[in-house]
């Protein structure tokens, strides 16, 4: 399985908080390609009829084909997570970080490499509606069950979940009609009702209001103590400060930095400070 | 390799894995296994069905009157072109029961394909929120679809008792005709499910071939003429008197026409068909399984 040529570790070994600690999370040596499909450009076979789509099946095997894109979100990373650590993915908008947290939790399969983890990871954060045309109440039961949670239970948590979702009688309409903010609310408090050893925070979710911030990181507090490892994606640095032992900062898919909290917020802010500009300009 | 000093170099760290029992994540569960998961998620199952058929309800006016006006509305419409204009009437003893029987049981069929063969890609945002095996989404689209078949089911009857035909002990025999059809149903959803998942383009297609499908499968004219002028080798009129489809119909015409009597390996291959393409749609589908959900 391990590839002789492998990436050598961009830093020196992360100042971790106890060295002994087992592992419970490792990625090794993780590609994640995305498959876009929809409007390739000038290229692309125009329409969406039957014609139209047999000759994208008959040119295929050619190549990725009009209409399709790959993106390589994630390009080679490896470090490990143990027991007890509390491990922030920071870095600009599109390095990464949410997709190589998808990727630990399953949800994205790598294309190349693999993730070993001690149990399931749950991730909790945002994305896309559930089940858009179900009202929020069946996406809860919906969601419950999805979890491996009996009937019974998912019905006993269902008003806890609602209350915490916070989102009155939206509930009761379908999850189409919900605005991003309270999508993400009821997907946090469907995946938040259960208990994790290993959990993932895409942070995204704090863009709620105050009261719900509040409910929500008071949440993750407790889940974090039940939780032998925790991920956190964030660009809150205060945040990261507060929660965090360790940080790896990750920039165009690849790791910069990984190690101790502080040092890696450090680095990372005067990097952001000295090359906003630059970083811009590359990104075209 | 006993260092569990902080990042041993990368290509050690699947020795890591398996020194501490860290299994690799994403990757498809044996078998035996994934069918225990997926049967620990039936409440799923049935619940997203029964949710479904509700959503659908609401979302237009006659909601879930469709599920039976849209196969009515098309019997009218093949009565006219091939009943009368055609007139295959003629060699038919009873042209519009036959027709009906036809038209629901093809119906069955083809909307569980066309509906579960989009449960992957039209659901990404459920597979890609919470982990859990992905073989329940074409389930649950399929058992929505046995579902709504109850009601489709009774206006049929109804409409063949009306058309003069004695209802009979024979009568019992769709109920194992209809399950068989279901099995075969999960089976080829699967399939195309996981093509679906992969190539997008196959949901633009499937809708003209299972069009073609139900015109070579005599749902509107009775196979055995139309193999006749057929001029063709002989493997073709074979390939076409064992399709599952016609199989499915045929046995259904078996229990509720008492003009209508099919040879009795028709259900033979009926038992065949379901257990065949059942086993294989969750066996194909399990092997992508780690797949499901990237792009």
């Amino acid at each position: 399985m391990a590839e002789p040529d492998a990436v050598v570790p961009p830093t020196e070994p992360a100042a971790t908080t106890s060295v002994s600690a087992e592992p419970t999370v490792i990625v090794d040596d993780v590609h994640i390609t995305y498959r876009v499909h929809g409007s390739g450009g000038a290229s692309s076979i125009p329409g969406t009829n039957a014609v139209a789509a047999l000759r994208r099946i008959a040119t295929r095997r050619k190549g990725p084909g009009p209409g399709v894109q790959y993106i390589k979100a994630v390009r080679g990373m490896s470090f490990v997570a143990h027991k007890g650590e509390a491990v922030a993915l920071i870095g600009r908008n599109g390095c990464g970080k949410s997709t190589i947290l998808k990727g630990i939790a399953g949800l994205l399969p790598p294309t190349k490499g693999r993730v070993y983890t001690s149990a399931q990871p749950s991730l909790l954060g945002v994305g896309a509606a559930l089940v858009p045309s179900l009202t929020g109440e069946r996406n809860v039961i919906l969601g419950s069950l999805a979890l491996g949670l009996t009937p019974e239970e998912a019905k006993e948590r269902m008003d806890d979940v609602v209350e915490f979702a916070g989102i009155g009688d939206f509930i009761s309409l379908p999850m189409s009609t919900y605005s991003s903010g309270m999508g993400a609310r009821l997907r946090f408090a469907i995946a938040a009702s259960v208990s994790h050893e290993i959990l993932l925070i895409d942070e995204a979710l704090a863009t709620g209001d105050a009261d719900f911030y509040r409910r929500s990181s008071e949440r993750i507090r407790e889940l974090r103590d039940q939780a032998g490892t925790v991920f956190l994606v964030s660009h809150s640095t205060k945040v990261v400060r507060d929660t965090c032992t360790r940080a790896i900062w990750i920039e165009q898919g690849k790791i910069v930095m990984d190690g101790e909290v502080n040092e890696v917020i450090k680095a990372y802010e005067k990097d952001v400070e000295t090359n906003t500009g630059r970083q811009a300009g590359a990104a075209r | 390799m006993t260092t569990t000093d902080a990042t041993p170099p990368m290509s050690d760290l699947a020795t890591l894995a398996q020194q501490y029992g860290l299994e690799p994540i994403g990757l498809r569960p044996p078998l035996h296994l994934y069918i225990r998961q997926v049967w620990e998620r039936r409440h799923f199952i049935t619940e997203y069905a029964k949710a479904r058929a509700q959503a659908l309800n609401a979302e237009s006016r006659f909601g879930q009157f469709w599920e039976v006006l849209n196969p009515l509305l098309s019997i009218a419409v093949y009565y006219l072109v091939f009943g009368i204009i055609l007139n295959t009437r003629g060699s038919v003893p009873n042209y519009l029961a036959f027709l009906v029987i036809g038209v629901f049981v093809n119906s069955f069929t083809q909307t569980s394909v066309l509906t579960g063969a989009k449960s992957i890609s039209g659901h990404l945002g459920l597979i890609r929120a919470f982990h859990f095996p992905r073989a329940v989404m074409p389930l649950a689209d399929v058992f929505e679809r046995f579902r709504a078949l109850r009601t489709s089911l009774i206006v049929c009857m109804v409409i063949v008792l009306l058309t003069g035909e004695p209802l009979t002990w024979m009568w019992l025999l769709v109920v194992p005709a209809v399950l068989l059809q279901s099995m075969f149903n999960f089976g080829l959803t699967m399939v195309f499910a996981r093509l679906t998942a992969r190539v997008r383009d196959v949901a633009q297609l499937l809708p003209f071939m299972m069009r073609t499908w139900m015109y070579l499968s005599g749902v509107m004219y009775p196979l055995g003429t139309f193999i006749d002028r057929l001029h063709g080798p002989q493997w073709v009129h074979t390939l076409l008197l064992i399709n599952p489809l016609a199989v499915y119909i045929e046995i259904v015409r078996d229990a509720l026409l008492e003009s209508y009597s099919v040879p009795v390996w028709n259900w033979y291959l009926a038992v065949f068909w379901a257990i065949v393409v059942l086993i294989f749609g969750f066996v194909y589908f399990w092997k992508a399984e780690e797949r499901y959900g990237r792009g």
